[in-house]
């Protein structure tokens, strides 16, 4: 997996020299298909055991440790309000770089890396009182899928949880 | 490395030579003019100087021209170093580092920032004898002329560091009539000539009316890069009365470069972040060797009995560097401990009392984090010592004590922690009056009864302050309370003992460093949480009814006849299939900030040293939890804060019973 990513990043690097051309990971939860630009990907882990932290919102499943690191784990299903993720071992968490954190997102796998221009990314229809579709940066349709591309840092932007939360 | 970045390498240095002129001063006033001293505290001035000239902060230039001036009559012997002078050198001390505070935030100091002691200073130097300007060169200009045999021999290097040896003799001959022999003794044959070193020395025959160290301050710059011998030939006597002799004096100046070179050689600088991702990288290293010891008990250790030996290196050296690399954190108390006679010496004659202060034990290490949090407590502490402590001069005659009263400042190993103590010979805490304020106060209720020593510590409860009347030094109410709650947020313990009339006994002793912690591994359902071990007073398992409910409040414990109020882990956490009755589980007891309360636990694991890890680092902070760990098997576990968790609990008790 660890391998399959570095080749990636480096393809993205020589990629991002072109501004139009980008490059994103795409996961799935259930049938929906997920996408994150992949120069905020770190690395892609298995799911572990990790340690519960109290009183926190139910879609932060806990932290886990890697290599040192505390790192939160969010569970996206549960963030968009699709339940609890039954978390086994071939669950996936991808761990992100936003802003000046590391987190992990829980997903059931990744499925692809996708090429796409500027131009392939449809904006996603607007919602302003919708706080999770704030979350959505545009739509890719892609063969005959539709990828959702996400926007980490609003994501996980504590300002935008809290009102989330309030929502749900 | 842009100028910027040699600025603040400058800046930094400033603030050390500041601190250091500091101290010297210091002590210069106990045992007058002290030739090395002295010397020392202009090579300070001269060298602050220098390095402003060099990033054009000419308001830091001119002022320490003028303070130079005066040190250097001083050094010279023109000028007693009179205690006015001192204090004078000391509130310029002062000037200067509000100077480089300006500098550090890239701004204009007020252009009359130190005008007034700039004046006094220029009094000083033009004081007691009319002839001597602030110019150190019209100062020697008053003595005859003289004649020096100079012999300057640069090492091979002195190219390197861009020195023209051929300037510095101009300059020389500039001083007076210069007679000057090269000697070309160590030049090689041409084939073995390397054009980038220096072969050649010189000899110079000096007659001039300017002093010994005029000439010295040409060579200023090469000093550390040259054999520099200077000899006075015509004993002419001096002008003005000099301390020491001028042998003595050079024997001095030649130790200084001797002694100075390899103290250069022997540190480095490093940026603290690098210090950090080192200690970071040696914690991991002790939890993946945790890991693999046991991983490797499973195994039959007849079958891997290299792998096993390689365990065991691989521990010892992971010990051995993790001390080691702690050690580089560690620094010398001294940093604070120097602060204080200043702060001693100036309150004391604020208060017109006569105070000394006595330290011992500056060279006992603590890690740097503990040092930065230390010195508000620390000096809080002395304040109260000279102010409440210490009696006038009067009083403490009467009294037949000697007039001067005694603060002694001391730190220790103990234990694999520091004892810091503050030991004053002053009046002691009156416990009368103390325990009136108490009651007044409602801090405690009227018919309580304490031991001298409950007593002496009710000095830090919030709120308390036996000051008649508030001073500008203490007495604000805002006093010990801070002391022991910044104290005990580095996992630090405060107590005082006192005797009445004879003085008090301030003990603080604080952790080595605040990145490893003493813990204790307690279970509750399927989770695991850490308990810092210094705030755990005890653990019991209660008899069933021990724990009573009360109505509209929460349950309560008696211990010992004192009724502390029970939290229970699992309801402020919501962690589901933990005991929930507290006679068929643990109660641990802990106390924070002054406050006592049991946490229902299932199970007591173990007591361990664990790494300190930041949660907030990549996530948002939670309530009742400190930090985070890495347990030998790799998995997280949080660190408990015990002020937080009785928040919690106050905040929702009910909520967490539904639950």
């Amino acid at each position: 997996m660890t391998d399959n990513f570095d080749k990636s990043r480096e393809d993205g690097t020589a990629a991002a020299q072109d501004d139009t051309a980008r490059q994103f990971l795409t996961f799935t939860i259930g049938t929906e298909e997920f996408g994150v630009d992949i120069m905020i990907v770190r690395e892609i882990k298995g799911w572990a055991e990790i340690t519960r932290l109290p009183n926190t919102p139910d879609f932060m499943r806990g932290v886990m440790n890697l290599r040192g690191l505390i790192i939160p784990i969010f569970d996206l299903r549960m963030r968009f309000h699709l339940g609890a993720t039954e978390a086994t071992s071939k669950h996936v968490i991808i761990i992100l770089a936003v802003g000046d954190r590391n987190i992990g997102l829980l997903v059931d796998a990744v499925s692809d890396i996708l090429d796409a221009s500027n131009n392939d990314i449809k904006p996603a229809p607007s919602q302003e009182d919708n706080t999770d579709m704030q979350c959505v940066s545009g739509l890719i349709s892609h063969q005959d899928r539709m990828v959702v591309l996400l926007d980490a840092l609003k994501l996980f932007n504590s300002k935008h949880i809290e009102s989330a939360t309030a929502a749900a | 490395m842009s100028l910027e970045q040699f600025k603040q390498t400058y800046i930094t240095e400033c603030y050390e030579l500041l601190a250091d002129m500091e101290q010297r001063l210091m002590t210069l006033d106990c045992d007058k003019a002290d030739m090395d001293q002295l010397n020392a505290i202009f090579r300070c001035a001269h060298s602050i100087k220098g390095g402003s000239g060099a990033f054009g902060l000419s308001y830091i230039t001119d002022f320490t021209h003028v303070l130079e001036a005066l040190l250097d009559a001083m050094r010279e012997g023109k000028l007693q170093a009179s205690r006015a002078a001192v204090d004078t050198l000391l509130t310029s001390v002062d000037v200067v580092t509000r100077m480089v505070d300006a500098a550090k935030a890239n701004t204009t100091p007020p252009a009359d920032l130190g005008a007034e002691v700039l004046e006094s200073l220029k009094s000083f130097c033009s004081g007691p004898q009319t002839s001597t300007a602030p110019e150190p060169k019209a100062i020697a200009a008053a003595s005859g002329e003289r004649t020096y045999d100079i012999t300057f021999a640069p090492h091979a290097d002195l190219f390197m560091t861009g020195n023209e040896p051929l300037l510095l003799l101009r300059e020389v001959a500039r001083l007076g009539k210069a007679d000057i022999t090269a000697c070309t003794s160590a030049v090689p044959e041409l084939k073995d000539l390397d054009p980038s070193q220096c072969h050649l020395s010189w000899t110079i025959m000096l007659q001039t009316t300017r002093s010994e160290s005029d000439i010295r301050e040409v060579f200023e710059f090469v000093e550390d890069n040259c054999k520099l011998i200077i000899k006075e030939i015509s004993e002419l006597p001096p002008a003005a009365p000099v301390d020491v002799p001028p042998t003595s004096k050079q024997a001095a100046a030649a130790g200084d470069q001797t002694e100075r070179a390899p103290v250069q050689a022997t540190s480095i600088r490093v940026d603290l972040d690098k210090v950090d991702r080192l200690v970071n990288m040696v914690g991991e290293l002790v939890i993946t060797e945790a890991m693999l010891r046991a991983q490797a008990r499973d195994l039959p250790a007849e079958k891997h009995l290299g792998l096993m030996r390689g365990i065991d290196e691989l521990s010892q050296h992971t010990r051995e560097l993790q001390e080691a690399v702690m050690a580089v954190r560690m620094q010398p108390v001294k940093s604070i401990f120097s602060r204080m006679p200043r702060i001693v010496r100036d309150l004391s004659s604020q208060l017109g009392k006569d105070i000394r202060l006595e330290t011992s034990g500056e060279n006992t290490e603590v890690d740097k984090t503990v040092i930065e949090q230390l010195g508000d407590p620390l000096t809080h502490m002395i304040r109260n010592s000279v102010d409440h402590g210490i009696e006038t001069p009067e009083v403490r005659v009467a009294a037949g004590k000697p007039a001067q009263g005694t603060v002694h400042l001391s730190a220790d190993h103990r234990g694999g922690r520091i004892v810091i103590e503050i030991r004053d010979d002053g009046l002691g805490i009156n416990r009368t009056k103390v325990l009136t304020k108490a009651r007044e106060k409602g801090l405690i209720s009227a018919d309580a009864v304490l031991s001298d020593s409950e007593c002496d510590n009710l000095i830090f409860l919030p709120g308390f302050s036996t000051a008649d009347k508030v001073s500008n030094v203490s007495g604000r109410g805002v006093g010990m309370d801070v002391v022991k709650r910044n104290i005990e947020s580095l996992e630090g313990t405060v107590k005082v003992t006192t005797q009445p009339g004879k003085g008090s006994l301030f003990t603080i002793s604080l952790p080595l460093t605040l990145a490893i912690l003493d813990g204790m591994i307690v279970r509750v359902g399927a989770e695991h949480y850490i308990i810092p071990i210094t705030s755990i007073i005890e653990t019991l398992r209660p008899k069933s009814g021990e724990v009573r409910h009360v109505e509209g409040h929460n349950d309560v414990l008696n211990v010992r006849g004192e009724f502390i109020s029970i939290i229970y882990l699992q309801r402020v956490f919501s962690i589901p299939q933990a005991e929930s009755d507290p006679s068929k589980a643990l109660v641990v007891l802990v106390e924070s900030a002054g406050k006592k309360m049991g946490l229902v636990v299932d199970e007591l694991i173990g007591q361990q040293q664990v790494v300190i890890k930041s949660l907030e680092a990549n996530a948002d902070p939670v309530k009742g939890i400190s930090g985070a760990t890495i347990l030998g098997d790799g998995r997280v576990s949080l660190i408990l804060d015990i002020n937080g968790l009785h928040q919690l609990h106050q905040e929702k008790p009910r909520l967490g019973m539904v639950a």
